[in-house]
């Protein structure tokens, strides 16, 4: 019954009015917001928390006495529960801030690790975003570890019986995206964690891409971690999430040294500090903390069944409307997408393509995605990236293809 | 002509359009009418790397004048050079290793000589002024 009344009131139109940045217009048109894949657009609820914390509450967390430390402190480690509720972790010590998805997959590269030995394993796939590519490359080459990619195929989807092969007692961590920022593929994260925990292999799950389009639940999906950035899920940059289960967080050396990650510290020895502050060196992004908890409140708020119909219902409309296109070829075609249309247009490069929807309002993102190895495996030297989220509406769309066919027109 | 005289004559080219699209029209058509370069000077080391465009530049000087020519994979970047290139050839190479080209930002194309846009025209406007400076 409660579930029925949020329902009716997904109101596009009405979401929309929380959005201010979407009244604003760019070259004389109205601004139409196809790059949120890139970052998101940020409710008037966050940029309100935001003002208010620098107008009200601004203070250093965790150290002063003070009523102003104390509220900071509060706020912060408030929004550190929304989180932890919102993926449904176990503890809130299990939500470890950091300044991103890359900084959060940096922190487990760097601080895993150290727990490895010459000869180990990692595992990722062929559709990773650079930053879940580079982070292990270089811890390989500090341990002496061996990287193995799961093969995609020609539609975007894991090749699964290759990482079948690819497992074994070897394996120490498994790294996939749970789904692809350049192809919408949405991977079959259970089964990979599932068989991955067969051969005593952890899971990290890149989260950029789904945190925003569905719902994540850490106890049912029992990945080991999931990272994710604050920016793409509503909320401001330069904050992110690494969520870890906490008996492998424990074993786990601190990732950097300083302020408020350490228990005593004297030149002879130092000890450090419990989860979650073991890993949150310095003073953080307090700010971008809780008004991330404001974002996700938000997100709460509304259902993500009729959000993740609205998105589906925007990305099924575009494929079929760009298809009518002659030479349209789309980028990704995977049996189980989110609303991610990436495509390239025969004899068009997708950076003029890409300016002159720019000059007729539309922002899409065109070239490879920070996904090279990918965009190598196509053939392509990049694609035109229309990526929607719940604010976009099929009206947007119809714009959009209105100005498809003129730049087609105009560079063919 | 002089350079400052070609400058301004691109100046009052584009003054007529006061539509973006419009202007883009215009640079498509530069772009399409560039003179082709030759497969064989398309070599790596003719290559400009950029995030979203490659742009190949070729660089000749006769009678102690530069002739540059160039090409990309990307028609917008290519009407963009055919503008640069008609600006900056037959000139002698000091005139281009110190030529402001404030005519792009006069037309409004400013943004693609940004670094940040990564289609390889920052690169290929530096790599222009330096080549001319060697050929000193």
């Amino acid at each position: 019954m409660i579930k029925d009344q949020i329902q009716l009131t997904f109101d596009v139109q009405k979401i929309r009015d929380d959005f201010p940045i979407l009244r604003r217009s760019v070259y004389g048109k109205d601004l139409i917001y196809f790059d949120n894949g890139a970052t998101s657009q940020k409710p008037q609820v966050v940029i309100d928390a935001i003002n208010e914390y620098y107008t009200e509450n601004n203070s250093n967390i965790h150290r002063g006495v003070h009523y102003l430390s104390q509220l900071a402190t509060t706020q912060y480690e408030e929004a550190r529960k929304i989180i932890q509720n919102y993926i449904n972790a176990l503890l809130s010590e299990e939500v470890i801030f950091t300044k991103g998805t890359s900084d959060a997959i940096n922190l487990v590269a760097f601080s895993f690790g150290e727990t490895l030995s010459a000869g180990d394993e990692i595992i990722i796939s062929a559709m990773e975003h650079h930053s879940n590519i580079v982070p292990w490359q270089m811890m390989c080459e500090r341990k002496g570890c061996i990287l193995r990619v799961i093969p995609i195929d020609q539609e975007g989807d894991l090749i699964m019986s290759e990482f079948d092969s690819m497992l074994s007692s070897k394996t120490k961590l498994v790294a996939v995206t749970h789904i692809s920022n350049s192809l919408g593929t949405i991977n079959p994260v259970e089964e990979i964690i599932e068989k991955s925990h067969k051969f005593g292999a952890k899971v990290l799950l890149d989260g950029a891409q789904s945190i925003q389009h569905m719902h994540v639940d850490m106890q049912k999906l029992d990945c080991d971690f999931y990272a994710f950035s604050g920016h793409k899920v509503f909320g401001p940059t330069g904050v992110g999430v690494l969520y870890g289960k906490k008996e492998i967080l424990d074993q786990m050396p601190p990732y950097q040294g300083g302020g408020d990650m350490i228990a005593k510290v004297t030149f002879e020895k130092t000890t450090y500090n419990e989860l979650p502050h073991k890993f949150e060196a310095g003073t953080p992004n307090i700010s971008g903390g809780i008004c991330l908890g404001t974002a996700i409140q938000y997100l709460s708020k509304l259902d993500i069944q009729s959000i993740q119909s609205h998105e589906q219902e925007l990305a099924s409309y575009a494929e079929a409307k760009l298809n009518e296109f002659e030479g349209m070829r789309i980028i990704g075609t995977a049996k189980k997408k989110t609303s991610v249309v990436s495509f390239i247009v025969d004899g068009i490069h997708p950076f003029d393509l890409g300016t002159l929807l720019d000059k007729q309002g539309i922002a899409v993102r065109t070239g490879h995605h920070c996904t090279q190895p990918l965009m190598d495996f196509f053939e392509i030297p990049g694609t035109i990236r229309a990526s929607f989220a719940f604010y976009n509406t099929k009206e947007e769309i119809d714009i959009f293809i209105s100005a498809v066919e003129r730049s087609l027109t105009m560079l063919r | 002509m002089t350079l400052a005289e070609k400058e301004q004559e691109i100046i009052d080219e584009f003054a007529i359009y006061d539509d973006w699209m419009d202007k883009y029209e215009y640079i498509i058509e530069l772009g399409k009418d560039l003179p082709k370069i030759s497969d064989d000077k398309k070599t790596d080391d003719r290559l400009i790397e950029g995030c979203q465009s490659r742009v190949w530049l070729a660089l000749d000087i006769e009678d102690g004048k530069v002739k540059f020519s160039a090409d990309s994979d990307a028609i917008i970047t290519k009407g963009i050079i055919g503008l640069l290139i008609r600006v900056l050839n037959n000139e002698t190479a000091k005139s281009v290793a110190t030529a402001e080209l404030n005519f792009i930002k006069e037309i409004g194309l400013h943004e693609h000589l940004s670094p940040t846009r990564s289609n390889g025209l920052a690169s290929m406007v530096n790599k222009m002024k330096m080549s001319a400076l060697k050929s000193l």
